[in-house]
């Protein structure tokens, strides 16, 4: 653990144990929205729905008893009545997510009821972080377990039932650290250089042979310079070579790209020459003769080019 | 459900509980997210929840947490009361998929008229839900 992290991870753990609330709940327990819960739910029993099992054993209608938390959720506005507390529990899993761990998973819920809340009710509840853990890797990727208690009080300010929810707060295993793919104009692709596009695609750098004569040539074209013939395959070039010439590209800029954009002519050890951006060097220190080697470049929209890369020391 | 449930006295840690097979469909995720005034859209809008890189609707915890009362309940009948419902969360129920509930007793307390009964939800994927509830048939329990 960095001491960058060891640094808001503290201010996270510092939240544990401060309570949050009380928060009110719109309705009091009554029995349509509990006759709704049992609909939706698929909920036969007779202690919720005939009004006599309840009546006999409760003096009232009952409330399921996992409809706890129903009755003090925010509803559609994501709104809690009038007096109710305006802090914000969730803080510590914001913190959290500010630090790169944004995904969010329920690991566990746990209710207790202390007593059955009957029709009249009026529930209120408060929050509390109850714990954070250390840095944990788990199959879903790499984050914070945060266990949150939470109380539920009656009328009477009698404690009615609480909850432990556990979540893992994390990122992604598959989540790269976040680099944009930078955005390059697109190429004109034919039929006859199609083969060297969709080569950078598997990060390959093609270069067009004749099959009659075997001379090497680029740019891809559809007739050999040399022969005349309209037979070709290609083969892969090694990825070194030297530059053979540059310019440094002032104007248009590009978005993403450096004002001062360095082009090299590169000739590759194979014999042919492309032209391809130059990367690691400033615009000013490129030289001609230098050595590069071949690096990829993946761009938006799928496209791939062939940038260069000076070997240190080579002039 | 049995009207009559259980028998407490009769009953034995290793007993299992009859399977029950429930059918995830929109209207169940969907009802019951808003029954449980649950309005968070992973719940009722399929391109919002696909939109955070799930398949379709899931559903929610609080619904998971009332089709484990639903599970127990109609096997314990109208006089157990529930004094816990503690649960492990895993796959998502998305529509399209059933959940398979099993259980069986796994602790029994004579004097405090209590059961404990371990169970899961099993759907294509796995484990939706496993836990335990617990059960008090004590006259005047909870009340």
């Amino acid at each position: 653990m960095s001491e960058l992290q060891s640094n808001w991870l503290d201010e996270a753990k510092a939240l544990i144990g401060h309570e949050y609330g009380k928060v009110y709940a719109w309705d009091a327990v009554n029995q349509p929205m509990i006759r709704q819960w049992c609909e939706a739910l698929g909920v036969d029993n007779p202690l919720y729905l005939d009004g006599e099992t309840a009546q006999q054993r409760f003096g009232a209608h009952v409330a399921p008893p996992t409809m706890l938390q129903a009755w003090v959720l925010a509803g559609i506005k994501g709104l809690y009545p009038p007096g109710s507390a305006t802090d914000n529990p969730y803080e510590v899993l914001q913190l959290i997510e500010r630090h790169g761990y944004a995904s969010v998973v329920a690991v566990n819920s746990e209710q207790e009821y202390f007593r059955y809340l009957k029709e009249g009710d009026r529930l209120s509840f408060t929050s509390m972080i109850e714990s954070v853990s250390e840095e944990k890797t788990t199959g879903l990727g790499t984050g914070f377990f945060v266990t949150q208690l939470l109380s539920f009080y009656d009328q009477h300010d009698a404690k009615v039932g609480q909850m432990r929810f556990r979540l893992f707060k994390f990122r992604p295993a598959s989540a790269k650290p976040a680099a944009e793919k930078p955005s390059r104009p697109m190429p004109g692709i034919s039929d006859d250089n199609r083969f060297f596009w969709d080569g950078l695609k598997a990060r390959k750098l093609l270069i067009q042979r004749c099959t009659a004569c075997g001379t090497l040539r680029n740019p891809p074209g559809p007739a050999c310079p040399a022969c005349h013939s309209l037979l070709s395959d290609s083969i892969e070039a090694s990825g070194r070579g030297r530059i053979y010439s540059y310019t440094v590209v002032h104007y248009p800029t590009l978005p993403g790209v450096p004002a001062a954009n360095p082009v090299g002519l590169i000739e590759l050890e194979e014999g042919v020459r492309l032209v391809a951006g130059l990367v690691g060097v400033a615009a000013d220190a490129v030289r001609i003769g230098s050595e590069v080697s071949l690096e990829f470049l993946e761009c938006a929209n799928e496209l791939t080019l062939p940038v260069f890369r000076p070997l240190g020391g080579a002039a | 459900m049995s009207a009559q449930g259980i028998s407490f006295d009769q009953v034995k840690v290793g007993d299992k509980l009859p399977e029950l097979a429930i059918p995830v469909t929109v209207e169940l995720v969907v009802a019951s997210a808003i029954a449980t005034r649950d309005f968070f859209p992973g719940h009722h809008d399929l391109q919002a929840a696909q939109q955070l890189g799930s398949k379709h609707i899931f559903m929610n915890i609080l619904t998971t947490n009332g089709l484990v009362e639903r599970y127990v309940g109609a096997w314990a009948g109208a006089e157990a009361l529930i004094a816990s419902v503690k649960i492990r969360l895993g796959a998502p129920n998305y529509p399209g998929d059933c959940m398979t509930m099993q259980g069986e007793v796994s602790e029994k307390d004579a004097a405090a008229q209590a059961l404990t009964v371990s169970l899961r939800g099993v759907n294509s994927m796995g484990d939706h839900v496993s836990g335990t509830v617990k059960l008090l048939f004590a006259q005047g329990a909870l009340a």
